[in-house]
């Protein structure tokens, strides 16, 4: 499993109620239902994940994670997860109070647009940047989004909620392996991942 | 729903079955019907596959749709031509496995394949009934079910599954029968028929009516209303197909001739399709039972009969596990009905799947080979299964 999922999958408790947005093909919901006997629930917008989540015995349902989010009752859900889905929302602020409002917590993981090479990048070559996390060019990209940990603090002060607790790594894109970054996160870390409420 | 009996193309199939019959209703103690009407004697025809288990927990309710049977897999003989009509998706290793699970599927009360309906003989007066027959719903058609599975000994169902007005049966099951029901299945389904649903089958209701054989519904011992019905299973096929359907199976080509023929006869490929369904349609249904079959789907309100109006009033008496799927293309059973399910299942907290097939196949898609959709249901009813067996050790 993804390592920043590793990390997430570390936050959960037993038997907690999980929503995924953006589930993909239930990496993270599989492995909690078999780990840590949770009751969990994804939303994909891509029927052939989607046919591979219920393929797998993971609960999904087919949408847009914006509109799928409002019908849920307040609190239904322990965790609301969001991974590496953030950089490519239209309304961010509206998701995560939809997040916390369905869930009693919410997780939100992405990459981190002030690592060191994305700067460096930007500074030495003047074009935008490519990275192993965002390899995209500017007009084919889904993350609409640029964000770094420090905009998320800031962000989650303007909106209002509260970081319990964020994790920095450092990870490839899809890879299982990475680590955790204590020393200058923002300058060294590849993706952020934030625990709210 | 279109006859699509396909051969497995690995010709794995459950085998032999047996088309049996139940009887029940008996006068005095007749079916009370949703209309006050009593109803009784009571046939209804069924076939199971696979076996039951020693605790009863792997049956699995398959429910057809206007004008299906009792004869979901299987062969009848040695030598039968044909499967039953969903042997692709219900076999040994199969979407649906008869190595697991114990199927059963009845003809629906008011058709014509076996389960009493308006072309049975009413005791009364030793003549078919006609339209003395009195007006069945599908809670009605649920019910019957239910007293199958009473006989059968069945307490639990560990999915009810069926597609279009068998997604109705689905749903009605849920709702009704909430004690029994594990897991749901609807596919290309509604809790309630559209304008252009009912629009479409009141056409082929008055095609069936306005043929002048028809006689009020008395035809029995004449010749029988083959146009009428022939036309209204014409209407029907359009309604399972889609524009995108119609252009890569027919397009505008013609039917074994090199022009038009300026006269009236079948030139284009679609019409002599249309007219070649019809005619076959007729050896095998009852115009009366179409009539009643349709009408019964029109009533069908989940949430005026179950839920004040509302539907998630409605499901709030279940507790099913649901996997909803529609069609893209489907504009019978269009995938907005399908959402609004799932958007009244999920504010009750009910564990619910969803997903939307792309198909250009139109409301027929659910009948037809679909490697997503086995995958779905086969992986859906595993997951079913052993949470259900984990449930009643923790109980």
């Amino acid at each position: 499993m993804r390592f920043d999922l590793q990390i997430i999958a570390s936050w959960i408790e037993p038997g907690a109620k999980v929503l995924d947005l953006g589930c993909g093909e239930g990496e993270l919901l599989y492995f909690l239902k078999k780990d840590k006997q949770i009751e969990g629930t994804g939303i994909e917008r891509v029927e052939s994940k989607v046919t591979r989540c219920i393929e797998k015995g993971v609960p999904v349902l087919q949408g847009d994670i914006n509109e799928e989010i409002q019908d849920y009752p307040d609190d239904t859900f322990d965790y609301v997860i969001l991974s590496q889905t953030l950089q490519q929302v239209y309304e961010p602020a509206m998701l995560i109070q939809s997040q916390l409002r369905i869930g009693k917590k919410g997780i939100v993981s992405f990459p981190n647009c002030s690592c060191w090479n994305v700067r460096l990048q930007l500074l030495a070559t003047g074009y935008a940047p490519i990275t192993k996390q965002l390899p995209y060019e500017w007009y084919d990209t889904p993350n609409i989004r640029v964000i770094t940990l420090k905009d998320f603090r800031k962000f989650s002060k303007e909106v209002g909620f509260k970081i319990i607790k964020e994790v920095a790594i450092n990870t490839q894109n899809q890879a299982k392996s990475g680590k955790i970054i204590k020393f200058l996160p923002t300058l060294f870390a590849t993706y952020g991942i934030f625990l709210i409420g | 729903m279109s006859e699509y009996i396909e051969h497995d193309k690995a010709g794995v199939s459950v085998g032999l079955v047996e088309k049996k019959s139940f009887a029940f209703a008996e006068p005095p103690n007749e079916m009370i019907l949703e209309s006050g009407a009593r109803l009784g004697p009571v046939t209804i025809a069924y076939e199971t596959c696979g076996e039951l288990n020693d605790d009863k927990s792997n049956a699995v309710l398959i429910c057809h749709a206007l004008s299906g049977d009792s004869h979901v897999a299987g062969y009848y003989s040695e030598d039968d031509p044909k499967p039953g009509w969903w042997d692709i998706m219900v076999g040994p290793g199969k979407g649906i496995d008869t190595d697991k699970y114990f199927i059963v599927c009845s003809n629906i009360l008011g058709s014509c394949i076996g389960s009493t309906g308006p072309c049975t003989y009413n005791p009364k007066t030793v003549e078919p009934y006609g339209l003395d027959f009195p007006v069945v719903t599908i809670g009605d058609m649920v019910k019957a079910q239910k007293a199958l599975l009473d006989h059968l000994g069945i307490k639990k169902i560990l999915s009810v599954i069926g597609g279009s007005i068998g997604g109705m049966q689905v749903l009605e099951w849920c709702v009704s029968y909430p004690e029994m029901v594990v897991s749901a299945i609807p596919l290309a389904t509604t809790t309630r028929h559209s304008a252009l649903a009912i629009a479409f089958n009141e056409v082929a209701r008055q095609a069936i009516m306005a043929d002048p054989n028809w006689n009020n519904g008395d035809y029995y011992s004449g010749a029988e209303p083959d146009l009428g019905l022939a036309v209204a299973r014409m209407i029907g096929h359009i309604t399972y197909l889609s524009d995108e359907s119609m252009r890569i199976k027919f397009g505008r080509q013609l039917q074994d001739k090199s022009d038009i023929s300026y006269n009236f006869d079948a030139d284009f490929q679609v019409e002599s399709y249309l007219r070649y369904q019809g005619a076959k349609f007729v050896q095998r249904f009852d115009a009366n039972s179409f009539l009643y079959i349709t009408k019964a789907a029109d009533y069908y309100d989940l949430e005026k009969q179950h839920g004040n109006g509302s539907a998630v009033e409605a499901f709030s008496k279940t507790k099913a596990k649901f996997l909803v799927v529609s069609f893209t293309s489907d504009w019978l059973y269009p995938t907005y009905q399908s959402r609004t399910m799932v958007q009244a299942l999920k504010k009750n907290g009910l564990d619910v799947s969803f997903c939307e097939i792309e198909a250009d196949w139109g409301h027929d898609a659910f009948l037809l080979p679909s490697k997503s959709l086995t995958a779905m249901v086969k992986g859906f009813l595993e997951r079913v299964n052993n949470e259900n067996g984990k449930e009643e050790n923790a109980l």
